[in-house]
């Protein structure tokens, strides 16, 4: 009775994925369907006239696009740790002055929303004339990221037995080393989870890409997908394939982080 | 007294390191936050052209921008796409986020491998999940339109006519949001003791009454986080609007966010002053919610 009851569940639970899946289903499907089967109705549910050129279009004209998200999402997981970790650590064991209220900031500074500050940005970076360049789009990037970062890193250190670093401090190890070799090796956790949010979120960055990086050379993939829908209207299957490509590393994420993804959310959102 | 001023140099030391470590959080955050925010506060005070907006002395004009925005036809509009767009969002995520939520943590087979299927649309770029709901509603070609027409339907103009288009952003918003709320409902599920609902079971309690006396008030902490968090990221939707309508048809989509945007950088005449008047109004809403998140977060950490 039981047994049979658990798999009528199991049942419900996989026609609700397929339904809350279904568009990233019919994105797979579009992106292999022929040109001319494109306004056909109703659609080939299934792409059994499966085509690739879809994907050769990528390959012509998206490569570099790809290449240079992953340069900018790399980057921008790089700043977040180096500015991050070393500022949960301070504020979980060093007890700074004034951290409360540095706490604080970054809770607010996660509410603001990117696209104004993406206007003050675009004022600074003409000034500075580092518009349309990767470095600038990485530190604009990393304003996501950082914040979070900081909260996940304290989180996480405060949690680090007292007792080792107290062993750490008794071999006369001074506050850096302790951070260096004692509290960031065991805080792996914390790095992983930083790093990889700071890369999703600059990998699928819009609003800083758009204001900042409309006009250079070197432009991302996100940016890419919208100059495809703007300019050719007709070619979905070249877009739908760029979005495909476009979800790897969200793919590869769920698939290898999945416990990382989950503490992450909650870490940032629910103190226990 | 010795050991008093060691301690105290001690103590001295351990400040300069501390605050040694939060260097880099410091000047990032006010190079890159706290002077962005600035020269969008100053652009809003101020009546920029596109010339003295590369080469500066525009005049100080205090509050005309926000006057003017205030004043604005597009205003008015704005403002109710935002509270709509936010109040129909939030509320659908949360109950649809809830219902799952309760319905996975019954722990049938497969149950951990579908809830983290459901986090692939949280996952995806937005650029990706937007232009992805763009063709699926598209007029003709849409699939959802094909699904209508199935069942006897009149195909709708979801993007296209201004009657529908708040409406399918708002669709493909909560479909984006629905898995961070079944996340955090259901981290906060677990942390429930299965000794009271085995307690409720004893009461002869059903399965419904179960969730009404139960489950919902020893959520309300999480469940207040989740909709406050909510509100902040949702205030702050922009990208798959201006993908999937642009604010269009006629501002018919139009909110806080893509107004400040159009207004910016979305046409050949920029108008910074009032886009970043926009955008600071939207700042103060924003920050409004964020506060009302944090105070719950401290009335439940010293109720913890």
């Amino acid at each position: 009775m039981k047994r049979r009851a658990a798999w009528w569940k199991t049942g419900v639970g996989v026609v609700l994925t397929a339904v809350m899946l279904f568009p990233v289903y019919w994105m797979v499907n579009v992106s292999f369907t022929r040109e001319q089967d494109m306004r056909k109705s109703p659609p080939d549910w299934f792409p059994t006239h499966g085509t690739l050129e879809g994907y050769r279009a990528v390959l012509d004209q998206q490569l570099p696009y790809l290449g240079t998200s992953l340069l900018l999402a790399l980057g921008t997981a790089a700043l977040t740790l180096v500015v991050a970790a070393p500022a949960g650590y301070s504020l979980a064991r060093l007890r700074p002055f004034g951290g409360g209220a540095l706490s604080f900031l970054l809770l607010v500074a996660q509410m603001i929303p990117g696209i104004i500050m993406a206007m003050g940005f675009y004022a600074f970076y003409l000034n500075l004339g580092v518009l349309n360049t990767v470095a600038g789009l990485i530190v604009a990037d990393a304003t996501i990221a950082v914040p979070f970062g900081v909260i996940i890193f304290q989180a996480f250190m405060s949690a680090v037995p007292e007792e080792i670093t107290q062993a750490a401090t008794m071999d006369g190890a001074g506050p850096v080393r302790t951070f260096w070799s004692v509290v960031l090796p065991v805080s792996r956790n914390a790095t992983i989870t930083v790093a990889l949010f700071a890369f999703l979120w600059a990998w699928s960055d819009f609003v800083f890409a758009s204001t900042l990086d409309g006009g250079g050379q070197l432009r991302p993939i996100t940016l890419g997908i919208y100059q495809y829908i703007g300019h050719n209207n007709q070619q979905w299957n070249a877009i739908m394939a760029t979005a495909v490509v476009a979800s790897i590393p969200a793919a590869v994420l769920l698939v290898v982080a999945q416990r990382y993804i989950a503490a992450g959310v909650t870490t940032g959102a629910v103190r226990d | 007294m010795q050991a008093a001023t060691q301690a105290a140099a001690y103590r001295g030391g351990r400040q300069w390191a501390a605050w040694g470590f939060l260097l880099p959080l410091v000047a990032y955050l006010l190079l890159f936050y706290a002077y962005p925010l600035y020269r969008n506060l100053e652009l809003s005070l101020r009546d920029y052209t596109v010339r003295s907006f590369v080469q500066g002395g525009a005049p100080f004009t205090g509050l005309t921008n926000y006057r003017d925005i205030v004043d604005d036809p597009t205003f008015e509009p704005a403002l109710t796409h935002t509270v709509v767009f936010t109040v129909v969002s939030l509320g659908f995520q949360f109950a649809i986020g809830m219902a799952l939520a309760v319905f996975f943590h019954q722990h049938f087979r497969l149950s951990a491998t579908l809830r983290a299927l459901f986090l692939v649309p949280w996952l995806l770029p937005l650029i990706v999940s937007s232009s992805t709901w763009s063709w699926m509603l598209n007029s003709e070609a849409g699939v959802v339109n094909t699904v209508v027409r199935a069942l006897g339907g009149e195909p709708i103009h979801w993007l296209t006519s201004p009657g529908w288009s708040l409406a399918s952003v708002t669709i493909a918003n909560i479909w984006i949001g629905i898995p961070f709320n079944l996340v955090l409902l259901y981290s906060g599920l677990q942390n429930i003791s299965p000794q009271i609902y085995e307690a409720a079971a004893l009461d002869g309690a059903t399965g419904w009454q179960r969730f009404r006396r139960v489950t919902f008030p020893l959520l309300r902490p999480v469940s207040a986080i989740t909709l406050l968090l909510g509100l902040v990221y949702t205030l702050k939707v922009f990208d798959v609007i201006w993908i999937m309508t642009r604010g269009g048809p006629a501002d018919s989509s139009t909110t806080l966010a893509t107004w400040s945007y159009q207004l910016g950088f979305g046409s050949l005449l920029p108008q910074f002053g009032p886009g970043a008047a926009v955008g600071n109004l939207l700042i103060v809403a924003a920050l409004a919610a964020g506060l009302a998140y944090i105070r719950v977060q401290h009335w439940q950490a010293g109720r913890a």
